[in-house]
């Protein structure tokens, strides 16, 4: 999108094992905007000439006006961008980076914040308490981790936060208390996470076990497109026929061959990629969190950054 | 029963208890009572030692339901009038945790009242289970002297504290509990209507 | 300028005017050109309109993103006038204090960068000075900690920007009217509205919510992104210039209504037009919305043949149901009749802007 920002590398730092932060600057200098803690942004890599576009967390203070930083796991099964952010990219390099996007952010009512993440999904969380402990609001962080060696950002917030922030390592035995944590909050607590979906999920519904209200509740879900069996999308306004790869989504395979619909999330989650359905034989796959049930079933609508087709025939508007 | 045809006023969709709650807070008031009573089959011994039920009668045929509702075995506490209950009710919030759901029943002024008490503690109001019982009586706020006006069954009606002649509005707002009236004989001093009963 | 002449908007003197009272509010030639006209086409249509707020036309409204003009001191007193009368204009939940400060450094970022001459923003990490030339304020005060401003921060800016403002907070897939500075408004209450989500705020409006065209507004405002506003206009008649037509003092400004007569038309009957912007704030996440109103009466509305032959022919196709709502039903017929006199029947120019 031509309001992206070209952004430098300026920094690669491993923060704990197989997790690197990524530090970006812009290019033209000048300040960045603020942003908003759980605001992701759309990083756009070239490699080779595949043009990657994932999103990730703003994981640095949203008042640092002269950078941004993201951090990406090294992911066991990558489509691409975390291995090459980890094997490939390199200080120096430019990125094309879009503007701050929210779907995760903090309910400013809350009486109190308890964060609950999980690994990587620590990201999100550096950047909401920054602003909590600017606002001087009440939150606390829990924070599960395979080893203490594997907790990004572990130290630093220890030393921001103090005994406001909990970690809870696997090999050590240790668990996340989540009953425990449910219990005698005051009222107006609100409650987040991000991490693995087992772990959300877990959270999640040892609170509405406690009796919190949907209201108080909030998770990321922190979704790559899935893979799955090529297929072919036709496009009514042109006619032409897109391919689309077994690890490539709909919406990827769309830009690389020149179209670009709108997107923000790439995710599932905002809607702001649906795509009306035309015609299709076959089966949409709904990969995304947003259309209803009911919609999922009409299939007259296509969430093009998360599902995919198996059928003989798909025609979008586009 | 109010509909939702005003896109501005809550839906009240009915008590039912929620399932986890860790406590429950039922204020009540006058037929609101009955909104709790005719659910008194789901209320097992475990739901009702967890319970506190705060009850006024005003609006209520006699004061039969104090006994009904005495009788349920929850903690149970009648106010004379609505202030006092909607005191109690926030000391009862300002001692209480996440997993306390409250119960909202009565006329719709009531609801609003209760509503914005809880609300200063943080619970958001769509979390809130209410129930609309008893008059279709309107609380309404005068948009010029911004006095409220409980119990309002005409339109137009003569605003208790400046003495304009109000249009009851169909637009209500949560925050302050109350239906917006307003002037109907701005533009020509003395040409009102005569008043209807549209809420009774 | 060496030319004695800019199409570049940069006003320099202010006028000495009122909007209640003797009502001396009027515009200078410049200034009607200057003017929003809403109408694209000789015809009503009801629709969303919205599209990205981008400077454009120079001269235009539309030049800068926060638009001042010749009535900025004028307008700045009368608002000072109405708070002083009735504190309930302005209103901020407690929540929305980042919002607040989010909307404070739009609004003196956008007003320096337009109108340098103006205004100056000098910053220096968390140390700020502001100056407003025009009312001669000069303040230096620490971003993020409201004792160090006079007034809470949404209150100091506002009081400092032409145009009305409300602040939304973004939840549970809504957006909520948590904050603002209403004192010129077309007839709604922000101490009444304030904290309703959009449709409850939108509810009095007929038609549209059968239209579902606030369904799709609010899913398009959703996902509006940071650095990329959007504006629409909206519109309404006013009789005489009264920037202050609150359903507050419904009784001081309603009998305006009755005072139309085919003679008084040109001098008593304003178009009143919104150039509404909405802007995605970055530290809150939450929604400013900005709503500038601007009046101009028949007399020097005329003044542009286009808009004079345009104007009639819209009032006359406006369904009752909305002409009822925008309060013009015992104006408006007077007021066709009377701008009909200036419309030769002549075709008119696709687009909004004079010929």
């Amino acid at each position: 999108m031509s309001d992206d920002l070209q952004m430098r590398v300026t920094a690669l730092v491993d923060e704990a094992a197989g997790i690197r932060r990524v530090r970006l600057e812009p290019v033209a200098g000048g300040p960045l905007p603020a942003f908003s803690g759980g605001a992701h942004v759309v990083v756009a890599m070239r490699d080779g000439d595949v043009t990657r576009r994932n999103p990730y967390s703003l994981c640095c203070d949203p008042e640092d006006r002269t950078g941004y930083e993201i951090a990406v796991a090294r992911a066991a099964a990558s489509r691409g961008g975390s291995a090459f952010i980890h094997e490939r990219l390199a200080v120096g390099d430019v990125l094309v980076v879009g503007a701050p996007t929210n779907l995760f952010q903090p309910d400013w009512r809350a009486k109190k914040h308890i964060l609950v993440a999980g690994g990587i999904g620590i990201t999100p969380f550096v950047a909401m308490m920054a602003q909590f402990a600017r606002a001087g609001l009440a939150f606390e962080l829990h924070y599960a981790v395979r080893s203490r060696a594997a907790a990004a950002f572990a130290g630093v917030l220890q030393d921001r936060y103090g005994p406001r922030v909990k970690i809870y390592a696997a090999d050590e035995g240790a668990r996340l208390p989540l009953a425990v944590l449910v219990q005698n909050q005051p009222l107006g607590t609100h409650l987040y996470t991000c991490g693995p979906e087992r772990l959300m999920e877990a959270v999640l519904d040892t609170a509405r076990q406690a009796g919190w209200p949907e209201q108080a509740l909030h998770a990321e879900h922190f979704m790559a497109p899935p893979p799955g069996d090529p297929f072919s999308v036709t496009l009514a306004n042109s006619g032409r026929e897109v391919a689309v790869g077994p690890d490539q989504s709909l919406l990827e395979a769309l830009e690389a061959a020149g179209i670009n619909p709108r997107y923000l999330c790439r995710g599932g989650v905002c809607g702001e990629c649906a795509t009306r359905v035309v015609e299709f034989r076959g089966t949409i796959l709904h990969g995304d969190h947003f259309l209803t049930p009911e919609e999922r079933a009409e299939s007259r609508t296509i969430m093009i950054c998360m599902s995919r087709f198996v059928g003989d025939r798909l025609v979008l508007d586009l | 029963m109010q509909g939702a045809t005003i896109r501005s006023r809550p839906v009240y969709p009915g008590l039912a208890i929620a399932p986890f709650a860790r406590r429950h807070i039922f204020a009540l008031e006058g037929e609101g009572a009955g909104a709790l009573l005719d659910i008194a089959g789901d209320l097992t011994p475990e739901v009702l030692g967890r319970s506190q039920i705060l009850y006024v009668a005003r609006g209520s045929l006699g004061v039969g339901h104090h006994g009904a509702l005495q009788n349920l075995g929850a903690a149970f506490w009648a106010a004379p009038t609505v202030p006092p209950l909607l005191g109690r009710l926030d000391v009862e919030l300002s001692r209480s945790h996440m997993g306390t759901r409250l119960y909202l029943a009565g006329t719709e002024g009531f609801i609003g009242q209760a509503m914005q008490v809880a609300a200063a503690h943080g619970i958001d109001p769509v979390s809130v289970i209410t129930e609309h019982r008893g008059s279709l009586a309107r609380r309404v706020q005068c948009v010029h002297c911004k006095g409220v006006t409980e119990g309002v069954t005409t339109s137009p009606f003569l605003c208790s504290h400046c003495g304009l002649s109000l249009f009851v509005r169909d637009h209500y707002s949560r925050r302050l509990g109350a239906f917006q009236g307003v002037n109907i004989d701005a533009e020509e001093p003395g040409a009102v209507p005569p008043p209807e009963e549209l809420y009774l | 300028m060496d030319t004695g002449y800019s199409a570049t908007h940069r006003p320099e003197t202010f006028r000495d005017e009122t909007f209640r009272g003797e009502f001396s509010y009027a515009n200078s030639p410049e200034n009607i050109r200057h003017f929003p006209f809403p109408f694209h086409e000789d015809a009503y249509r009801y629709s969303v309109n919205i599209e990205p707020h981008v400077p454009g036309r120079p001269g235009s409204a539309f030049e800068h993103l926060i638009d001042v003009d010749e009535h900025y001191l004028a307008e700045m007193a009368d608002r000072a006038q109405v708070l002083a009368e009735d504190p309930l204009r302005y209103q901020a939940l407690p929540h929305m204090m980042l919002a607040q400060w989010d909307t404070l450094e739009l609004l003196m970022e956008e007003q320096a960068r337009a109108y340098p001459h103006l205004f100056t923003l000098e910053r220096n990490g968390d140390q700020w000075r502001w100056i407003n030339r025009p009312l001669g304020i000069d303040d230096t005060f620490t971003f993020g900690d409201p004792s160090t401003l006079p007034r809470e921060p949404l209150d100091y800016i506002c009081r400092q920007t032409q145009g009305d403002i409300a602040l939304m907070d973004q939840r549970d897939g809504n957006l909520w009217l948590d904050a603002g500075m209403i004192t010129a408004q077309a007839d709604w209450s922000l101490d009444f509205d304030v904290g309703m989500n959009f449709h409850e705020w939108h509810a009095p409006v007929p038609l549209a919510p059968q239209m579902g065209v606030f369904d799709r507004a609010l899913k398009y405002l959703l996902n509006l992104q940071l650095g990329k506003p959007v504006r629409r206009l909206n519109w309404t008649m006013t009789i005489n210039p009264r920037l202050d037509t609150s359903p507050e003092n419904y009784p001081k400004w309603g009998p305006d209504r009755t005072t139309v007569t085919p003679e008084n038309v040109g001098q008593k009957v304003h178009l009143r037009v919104e150039l509404q912007s909405l802007w995605r704030l970055p530290r809150s996440n939450g929604m400013l919305f900005v709503i500038r109103s601007y009046m101009m009466r028949m007399d020097e509305v005329v003044t542009v043949p286009k808009w004079g032959r345009r104007l009639p022919r819209v009032l006359e196709t406006l369904p009752e149901e909305l002409a009822s709502y925008k309060g013009l039903s015992r104006y408006r017929q007077t007021t066709i009749d009377w701008l009909k006199r200036h419309d030769d029947g002549a075709p008119t120019s696709p687009g909004i802007f004079p010929d």
